[in-house]
């Protein structure tokens, strides 16, 4: 039985969107062949959109989920007494099937990466009846990639949930946040007067309330029950396939709605400059609707500064997530996050000998989103810009 | 005498993605004290890198110097180490730029401005320094130079602030003064009192001056000796009497030609086909052979070398001057067709009150009210426009002149209903706009439109040609089919002398004047009967403004268009227009036909305005 989250919708839309693009670029001539034509000539660019591709498939894989049937001793699909097939309470996704064996083999407590004995010495019983403090032997040597968690979970496995995580709050929140700081950035800058008073009114305020504060109250208000992550709680049980109420869900739309602010700021600024050059007096003067002139003449000239600051705020978001986790407003700890890693391996770090994989796991598949993130914004950037795209056509005159 | 400062064969490159770009290609000169060389040319020619270098600020990491010698009182100044440069800077050499407005620190007051370059290179204490800054201040006739020298500089005018920047420029008394292009942001009447001002000192301190600039006339009068630039090279220099009077260059003699006055009206300006060559791609040979109209066949092969001509401090590149070479059988004339100098002879205007007024502006006003306080009280108004009656008759051209802040860019918008009239009322062909709303005012666009001043901001970088040119016709005319419009965007791209498959490209991959003519195609295609041109040509070198104002009286001629043409520029009114109507401080003050404005002023302040152009005499 298949389950759908909230967010996976978003997960979904970033794939529709990326096969679009993959679409009009292989088609023969336009704008986005044009733009792929300049990409392709930047292989760190290439590069950069292969790793991101590889987490795009993670993060698919990890929102196709469906929750298997109960068997019975003897093999057969249990039913409830309304002959209704009754499920497992856990919708397993493609990625905890592929790595069935990391999720499932899990140790004791600490163990380090690639090592065969337990990170901390405990007392074992040996066949002659003595007891001795030793490194205890683990149950799966040398398969636990980034070594296990204190209780005993795969750490690689672990980071790689927290890609879907990841994911989700960078590109939800930004699909919360430019609309909304587009239209109205442009339309303050642009119409001025009581339209921009308006506006200002509202991000001033909404900027003077501590972000913390709002995200708290928001979170507790919609997003303290539904699903948390892994388990489909006792309360889920009965749900059908879709399930609305996701915690992650709620916390891209809080995130984005308090965050929107600055972009906005950006926008409704470089608005102002725009609106006085003479391209867009001249459309003016000849007489072209304002809408039309804030879609052709103001949009396409500000998107250079939305795609710099939605590529920089990105690493902001995956961090906030990891401080939201921290005061237990953030994902649920059953649902894997960098955050959660980075927040318990505070701890880890503070013991003697230090537990330092947590840490190098969540930073490291961190950096390697984040990084080729900004790699390939900027290249896209570039791409998008026709002074830069079209120079080495044009050489010669 | 020793010259004061003498370069000698500099060559100052720079790396570029396209390799590398030689901005001054082997310039020598010497300038001697108490002398003022003029450097001039069009934009690209390298002439404000050469005074970069003299100053040894050429912008690292791409740019340097790569040969040649520049020697400040027989010492080489390109090999001194960077500290050694730095004691030069500011004390021997110094440097005043073009744009007063942002040449100034804005957060710091005049004074520790000045006072910092006297005691940087002085030594002299706080209070020395602060009394040497009065002096210099008084010397630069500003007033109450005590007070002054404790403002900040936003409350100063750019007339103000460039005096303040020679004042500091000249606190050290420094040898050598270079001035690039140091009145090219100020209106005329205060460029000529910078200008006074910069000859008086350089007489009474005995500094030598390099003065940068592209505007011929402003040589004439203020620079003893002339280098005409072109190609990273000096290609005619001679004193400034004999440059004007015997020009011998083809491109100097073009470049004269080109400038638009009284004496040419009624025909076409000369103009300089093609543009400047890449610095990084020169062509070989003459690097003017393919613009100049009387090359000849051995030209583009063989590079001309600097001779004296005529007199011994008249020098000249050109193989035309050389007997050996027009001697020989490469002296052929490479076969240019001529351009047949166009007639623009104005039709007998005896009729002109007849002709019916294609624009009627009565008692037009425009105040901006001033708000203060959080509730935005209304406390005055700043009357930008102040009742303004002006009138063009259809095939007609009328020049509004005034300086900045005059109001006359207001005017124009006011009456393109861009902003809103205060009061008066704007008649177009008859019909009232003032009143108009956004719907009704649709088909009156149509008739009516405005040319802007910078090529590059008026065209959005983002779309296509094609897709700027047609923007007017699907707003305005609706009915058309894409086939169409295509067609009449082809048909007006050729008419602007651009071709049609250019409509396919990028605004920035077009030159300045290319951008010029686009915005004029942009505008032509909707047909329209009168065009507002906002300071049109002022952003352009002379050789692309006669090619821009050729293009406007022919098409004008054509169709009978209506011109409003809004500038600073005296020479192009006397071209262009037939009336002219002088505004200040929001009034039209003067208003007549051109010959009697321009001839015969009568009010004080037109006759100041044209003391004060730069003539070539």
């Amino acid at each position: 039985m298949p389950v759908i989250l909230a967010t996976d919708i978003i997960v979904y839309l970033v794939f529709a969107f990326i096969g679009f693009i993959f679409w009009s670029a292989c088609a023969r001539d336009g704008y986005a062949r044009q733009v792929w034509t300049h990409i392709r000539g930047n292989r760190l660019a290439i590069i950069s959109a292969l790793i991101l591709a590889a987490y795009a498939g993670v993060a698919l894989s990890d929102s196709i989920r469906w929750r298997d049937s109960v068997m019975l001793y003897n093999g057969k699909v249990a039913v409830s007494p309304e002959n209704k097939t009754i499920y497992s309470s856990e919708a397993l996704s493609i990625l905890d099937r592929v790595f069935h064996k990391a999720r499932a083999n899990t140790e004791k407590t600490f163990s380090a990466p690639m090592a065969d004995k337990l990170y901390v010495k405990e007392t074992i019983e040996l066949e002659d009846g003595t007891t001795i403090r030793d490194y205890a032997a683990l149950k799966y040597p040398s398969t636990h990639l980034l070594g296990t968690d204190k209780v005993g979970g795969d750490v690689f496995f672990s980071a790689m949930k927290g890609v879907r995580t990841g994911v989700v709050i960078g590109t939800g929140t930004t699909l919360v946040v430019i609309p909304f700081a587009i239209i109205f950035g442009v339309m303050a800058g642009y119409f001025g007067g009581r339209i921009d008073d308006l506006i200002q009114y509202v991000y001033t305020t909404l900027a003077s309330i501590p972000g913390i504060l709002l995200i708290v109250s928001f979170m507790l208000i919609f997003g303290s029950h539904g699903y948390q992550g892994g388990l489909i709680t006792d309360a889920n049980l009965m749900l059908g396939v879709f399930v609305p109420s996701d915690r992650l869900f709620w916390l891209c739309l809080i995130m984005g709605i308090t965050s929107w602010t600055d972009l906005c700021r950006i926008i409704r600024g470089e608005t102002l400059k725009l609106r006085e050059l003479e391209y867009v007096q001249a459309a003016r003067a000849f007489a072209v609707p304002r809408v039309l002139i804030m879609v052709r003449h103001i949009v396409p000239n500000i998107m250079h500064l939305v795609l710099i600051t939605m590529v920089l705020q990105f690493s902001g978001l995956v961090l906030a997530e990891a401080v939201l986790s921290y005061i237990g407003i953030g994902v649920g700890p059953e649902a894997g996050s960098w955050g959660n890693m980075i927040n318990t391996a505070r701890l880890e770090l503070a013991r003697d000998p230090v537990v330092w994989w947590s840490l190098l796991g969540a930073f490291a598949f961190m950096f390697a989103l984040v990084l080729p993130a900004n790699i390939f914004g900027d290249a896209v950037r570039d791409a998008l810009d026709p002074k830069v795209n079209t120079k080495t056509k044009s050489g010669g005159d | 005498m020793a010259p004061i400062i003498e370069v000698k064969n500099l060559r100052t490159y720079f790396n570029t993605p396209k390799g590398t770009a030689r901005a001054v290609d082997g310039v020598s000169f010497n300038i001697d004290a108490g002398e003022t060389l003029a450097l001039v040319g069009e934009s690209g020619c390298g002439k404000s890198m050469t005074a970069l270098s003299l100053i040894q600020l050429v912008p690292e990491p791409n740019g340097f110097i790569a040969e040649g010698e520049i020697l400040l009182d027989g010492l080489d100044i390109t090999r001194l180490p960077e500290y050694e440069k730095r004691r030069i800077r500011g004390n021997d050499i110094a440097m005043i730029f073009q744009e007063p407005m942002t040449s100034l620190n804005p957060v710091l007051t005049i004074g520790s401005q000045i006072i910092e370059t006297i005691r940087l290179h002085q030594g002299l204490s706080q209070k020395a320094a602060r009394a040497h800054a009065i002096e210099m201040l008084d010397r630069m006739k500003l007033p109450s130079p005590k007070t002054l020298i404790d403002e900040y500089p936003h409350r100063l005018s750019g007339g103000m602030r460039q005096r303040i920047m020679i004042a500091m420029a000249l606190a050290c008394k420094p040898k050598l003064l270079i001035a690039d292009e140091p009145t090219t942001a100020l209106d005329v009447t205060i460029q000529r009192e910078i200008l006074t001002l910069i000859k008086e000192l350089k007489e009474e301190l005995g500094t030598a001056v390099l003065l940068i600039t592209h505007n011929l006339a402003l040589v004439s009068g203020n620079a003893d000796k002339v280098g005409v630039m072109y190609g990273g090279k000096i290609v005619e220099s001679a004193s400034a009497k004999d440059i004007f009077k015997n020009p011998l260059h083809p491109y100097t003699k073009s470049l004269l030609h080109s400038l638009p006055s009284i004496t040419n009206r009624n025909e076409g300006l000369e103009t300089i086909e093609g543009t400047v060559p890449e610095p990084t791609n020169f062509p070989k040979g003459c690097r003017f052979a393919k613009r100049c109209s009387s090359e000849m066949e051995g030209c583009s092969r063989l590079e001309p070398t600097l001779t004296a001509e005529n007199k011994e401090d008249h020098l000249v590149s050109c193989h035309l001057f050389d007997p050996e070479f027009m001697s020989e059988s490469r002296a052929r004339p490479a076969g240019k067709m001529r351009e047949p100098v166009m007639d623009f002879s104005r039709v007998d205007d005896s009729d002109a009150a007849t002709r019916p007024l294609v624009l009627e502006v009565k008692g037009l006003k425009v105040h901006y009210p001033i708000k203060k306080g959080i509730f935005k009280k209304t406390v005055g108004h700043v009357r930008a426009v102040d009742g303004i009656d002006i009138s063009i008759e259809r095939g007609s051209t009328l020049a509004l002149v005034g300086e900045s802040g005059c109001g006359k860019t207001t005017t124009g918008k006011a009456i393109m209903q861009l902003i809103d009239a205060t009061e008066g009322s704007v008649l177009l062909k008859g019909k009232e706009l003032t009143t108009l709303n956004t719907e009704d005012m649709r088909p009156m666009r149509e008739l009516m439109q405005i040319i802007f001043q910078d090529p590059y901001s008026s065209l959005n970088p983002r779309i296509k040609v094609g897709g700027i040119i047609e923007e007017g016709l699907k707003s305005l005319k609706p009915d058309l089919n894409d086939k169409e419009r295509k067609d009449k965007v082809s048909e007006v791209l050729r008419m602007v002398g651009l071709s049609s498959d250019m409509s396919n490209r990028y605004p920035h991959e077009f030159s300045g004047g290319q951008r010029s003519r686009i915005g004029i195609a942009r505008v032509l295609v909707v047909e329209p009967e009168l065009i507002i041109c906002d300071e049109a040509t002022s952003a352009l070198d002379v050789s692309v403004q006669a090619q821009i104002l050729n293009l406007l009286r022919s098409v004008q001629i054509e169709f009978g268009l209506s011109y409003l043409f809004i500038t600073h520029d005296l020479g192009i009114v006397e071209y262009m227009a037939d009336k002219v109507a002088v505004m200040y401080e929001g009034k039209v003050i003067e208003y007549g036909r051109t010959e009697e404005v321009l001839g015969r002023p009568k009010e004080e302040y037109t006759k100041k305005l044209l003391q004060a152009v730069p003539t070539i005499d």
